[in-house]
C-alpha cells in the first residue's frame, strides 16, 4: 500500500474544483495550477525513484484485494511518462498565461486544463480496464471543452467532427470490454494477463485484441488518423501544444500497456498488424507533412508520423525496440509541445498560418528562430538532440527482428520530417524580412520563457539519455516480463 | 394573453413536496435497496425543474438562491475528499468506515462515510441537471 501512488491523479482534480469555487479570482487559479502541476511533477519524481528502489508500487483503492477491487499501478513505464507529462503541462499552462485571453479564462479554462491532467496522469496509472476507459473519458470530455471554449467558427466545425469520433471509438471501446469480460470474467489487467495466459491466446481472443487495437488506434492516430489534422488545427496554440503532446500519447500508452500486457502471445499476428499501420501511418504522415504549406497543418502531420514510429519499436517486440520506443515517447511529448508552441507563436506574430505570406522572421526573432531550429533538428533525430537515441534503438530494434522495411521506412520518413520542418524555417525565418516589429500582430515577449523551457528539455535529454537510461531499462524490462506486474498487483495474497 | 395556470401552480406546490421526500428517501435507501446518490440527486433535480416550468426562472431563484455551478464544484470536492481522509488513518485512498451510532430519535443507527461520499454525488448531479437546464433555457 502506498497512497502516494494516487496523488498524481487526485492532486490536478481538486485543484481543479478548487478554482471552480474561486472561478472569479483567475490569479489565484494561476497559482493554483502552477502549484498543483509542480507538486505532481514532485510526486511523480518520488515514485520513479521509489520504483527504481522498491519495483513497481500499487495501491488497492478502498482496501479492497486486487481482482476485485480497483488497482492503481505506477511502473516505471507509467512514472517516466507522468514525469514528461507534467514538464510539457506546466510549459503549456504558463504559455497560456500570456495567450490564452480573459474571456476563456472567465470560463473555467484553468480548471479543465486540469481535469485534462487528471484524465492523462489516471490512464497512466490504473491497472483495470474499465477504469482506463473512465480516464480516457475524464481526459476527453475535458478535451471537448477545451477544444469548443471560445465558439469560432472553425473550432465549432472541427470539435463537432472530433467529439463525434471519440463517441464512436469510445462505444467501440465499451463493446470491447464486454467482450473481453465475456470471455475472461475479469477486468484487472493483472489479472486478464493470467487469466489470457492460462486459457491460451486463441482466435477469439486475439479478435478482441484487435478490436482493443482498433480502439487504441483511433485514439493514438494510428493510421486512423482522418480526424486528426483538423481538429489539432482548430483550437487555440496552449490547448493544441497540450493535445499534440499528451492525448495521442495516452492511446499509444494503452497499446503498450495491452500488448505486452494481456495479448502478448501471437505477435506473429498482432505485433505484425501493428508494424504493418506504424508502417501505413509514417508514409501517409510523411506525406501530409510534406505536401502542405501551411504550419498547424505540417505541425499536426508531424504528430502522425511519429505515432507510427514509435508503435514500430513495440512491432520489434524486442529489448531494445522498446528501449528506443519509450526514449521516443518521452522525447515525443516534449518535442510536439515545443514544436506546435513555437508554430503557434509564428501565426500569432504573423497572423497568418501560410508559409507563403512571411519570411525572414529570424532577423526580429533570432531566439525564436533558433529555438525553432534546434527543435527541428530534434525531431528529424540529429545525434545531439533528444530524438536520436529513440531514432536509433527502434531503428535497431527492428532490424533484430528482421522487420527491415520497417526500420528503413523509419528512417526515410525521418528525412521526410526534416524536409517538412527546414521548409518552415527556411521559408518563414530566412529571406527577406517583409514584416517589421511594428507590423506584427503579438510579441514573443513573454512566451519565449515556456518554449525556452522546453528547448533547453530537448537538448538536456539528449545529452542526459545516459542519466535516465538505468530507469528506461527499468520500464523496459518490466515491458517484456508480465508476471513482475502481477507480482506487484497481488503480492502475497491468492489469485482467484 | 397570459393563461391562468393556478392548477399548475397548486398541484406543483403540493407535488414538490411528495417528489422531495421520495428522492430522500431514494437517497437513504442506496445502501441495501435500489436507490442511491445519483438516482436520489436525479430526482431533486426533478423538483427544482418541476418548479422552473410551474413558476419563472427569476421567481424560482428568488426562493431558492443556490448557485448550482458552485454545488457541483463543491459536492465532487465533498466526495473525493471523504476518499483523502483515509491517509490520515494510513488507508488505501478511499476505504471507508461505518459504524452503529445511537440517535435520539431512530434509535441504534448504522452511519457509513459512503454517505458522505453519496452526498457529494448527490450534490454534483443536481448540480449539474439544474446548470444545464438553466443554461438551456437561457440561451437566446
Amino acid at each position: 500500500m502506498n497512497n502516494l501512488v494516487i496523488l498524481p491523479i487526485i492532486i490536478p482534480f481538486i485543484s481543479g474544483m478548487i478554482m471552480v469555487v474561486f472561478r472569479k479570482n483567475i490569479t489565484l487559479q494561476k497559482w493554483l495550477g502552477v502549484i498543483a502541476l509542480l507538486s505532481t511533477g514532485f510526486v511523480a519524481m518520488m515514485l520513479m525513484h521509489q520504483i527504481k528502489s522498491e519495483g513497481i508500487q500499487s495501491i488497492q483503492v478502498g482496501g479492497w484485494q486486487a481482482p476485485f477491487g480497483i488497482t492503481v499501478v505506477a511502473d516505471m513505464f507509467a512514472a517516466l511518462l507522468l514525469v514528461a507529462a507534467f514538464l510539457v503541462a506546466l510549459a503549456c499552462f504558463v504559455y497560456s498565461f500570456f495567450t490564452i485571453g480573459n474571456d476563456k479564462e472567465k470560463h473555467y479554462y484553468y480548471p479543465f486544463f486540469l481535469f485534462l491532467m487528471t484524465g492523462v496522469n489516471g490512464s497512466f496509472l490504473t491497472g483495470d480496464m474499465f477504469n482506463l476507459f473512465v480516464f480516457f473519458e475524464v481526459m476527453l470530455i475535458s478535451s471537448y471543452v477545451l477544444i469548443t471554449l471560445g465558439g469560432s467558427k472553425g473550432q465549432l466545425r472541427e470539435s463537432f467532427k472530433y467529439v463525434l469520433i471519440n463517441v464512436i471509438s469510445s462505444f467501440l471501446f465499451l463493446v470491447a470490454l464486454a467482450y473481453l469480460y465475456g470471455v475472461t470474467g475479469t477486468l484487472n489487467m493483472a489479472h486478464l494477463s493470467l487469466r489470457v495466459a492460462e486459457a491460451g491466446q486463441d482466435g477469439l481472443l486475439t479478435t478482441i485484441a484487435i478490436l482493443f487495437l482498433i480502439v487504441f488506434s483511433l485514439k493514438a492516430a494510428l493510421l486512423l488518423f482522418f480526424w486528426l489534422p483538423g481538429s489539432y488545427s482548430a483550437p487555440p496554440t496552449a490547448v493544441a501544444a497540450i493535445f499534440s503532446a499528451l492525448l495521442t500519447k495516452v492511446g499509444i500508452y494503452a497499446i503498450f500497456r495491452v500488448f505486452t500486457l494481456i495479448f502478448y502471445h501471437e505477435p506473429q499476428i498482432t505485433h505484425v498488424l501493428i508494424g504493418i499501420m506504424g508502417a501505413l501511418t509514417m508514409i501517409l504522415g510523411a506525406i501530409g507533412a510534406i505536401a502542405y504549406w501551411d504550419i498547424r497543418k505540417i505541425l499536426a502531420y508531424n504528430v502522425i508520423v511519429s505515432v507510427g514510429l514509435i508503435v514500430a519499436g513495440l512491432a520489434a517486440f524486442t529489448y531494445s525496440g522498446l528501449l528506443g520506443s519509450i526514449y521516443y515517447l518521452i522525447h515525443d511529448i516534449i518535442i510536439k509541445g515545443l514544436i506546435f508552441l513555437i508554430g503557434g507563436t509564428v501565426i500569432a506574430l504573423t497572423g497568418t498560418a501560410k508559409l507563403k505570406e512571411f519570411s525572414g522572421l529570424i532577423r526580429n526573432h533570432p531566439y525564436l528562430g533558433w529555438m525553432f531550429f534546434i527543435s527541428a533538428l530534434s525531431l528529424a533525430g540529429i545525434p545531439p538532440l533528444s530524438g536520436f537515441v529513440g531514432k536509433i534503438f527502434i531503428t535497431r530494434g527492428t532490424f533484430e527482428a528482421e522487420l527491415f522495411w520497417l526500420g528503413a521506412i523509419g528512417f526515410m520518413t525521418s528525412l521526410m520530417v526534416l524536409y517538412s520542418v527546414m521548409k518552415i524555417f527556411m521559408n518563414g525565418f530566412w529571406g527577406e524580412t517583409n514584416m517589421s516589429i511594428e507590423m506584427e500582430k503579438g510579441s514573443t515577449k513573454r512566451v519565449i520563457l515556456p518554449i525556452a523551457f522546453l528547448t533547453v528539455l530537448t537538448i538536456a535529454l539528449g545529452f542526459g539519455a545516459e542519466g535516465i537510461h538505468d530507469y528506461v531499462s527499468i520500464a523496459v524490462e518490466g515491458l517484456l516480463d508480465p508476471s513482475i506486474y502481477i507480482e506487484a498487483v497481488f503480492g502475497n495474497n491468492p489469485i482467484p | 394573453m397570459r393563461p391562468n395556470d393556478i392548477l399548475l401552480h397548486s398541484v406543483t406546490k403540493i407535488a414538490t413536496f411528495i417528489i422531495l421526500t421520495f428522492s430522500i428517501y431514494l437517497f437513504f435507501a442506496g445502501h441495501h435497496n435500489p436507490g442511491g446518490g445519483f438516482i436520489g440527486g436525479l430526482a431533486t433535480a426533478s423538483v427544482v425543474v418541476l418548479l422552473f416550468l410551474a413558476f419563472d426562472v427569476e421567481t424560482v431563484k428568488k426562493y431558492l438562491p443556490l448557485d448550482f455551478q458552485l454545488m457541483t464544484a463543491l459536492g465532487v470536492l465533498l466526495a473525493v475528499l471523504t476518499g483523502v481522509g483515509s491517509f490520515f488513518f494510513d488507508a488505501p485512498f478511499l476505504s471507508q468506515t461505518f459504524d452503529y451510532f445511537e440517535l435520539p430519535i431512530f434509535g441504534e443507527v448504522e452511519l457509513a462515510t459512503a454517505v458522505l461520499f453519496d452526498i457529494g454525488v448527490a450534490m454534483a448531479v443536481i448540480g449539474t441537471a439544474v446548470t444545464i437546464i438553466l443554461s438551456i433555457s437561457e440561451a437566446d
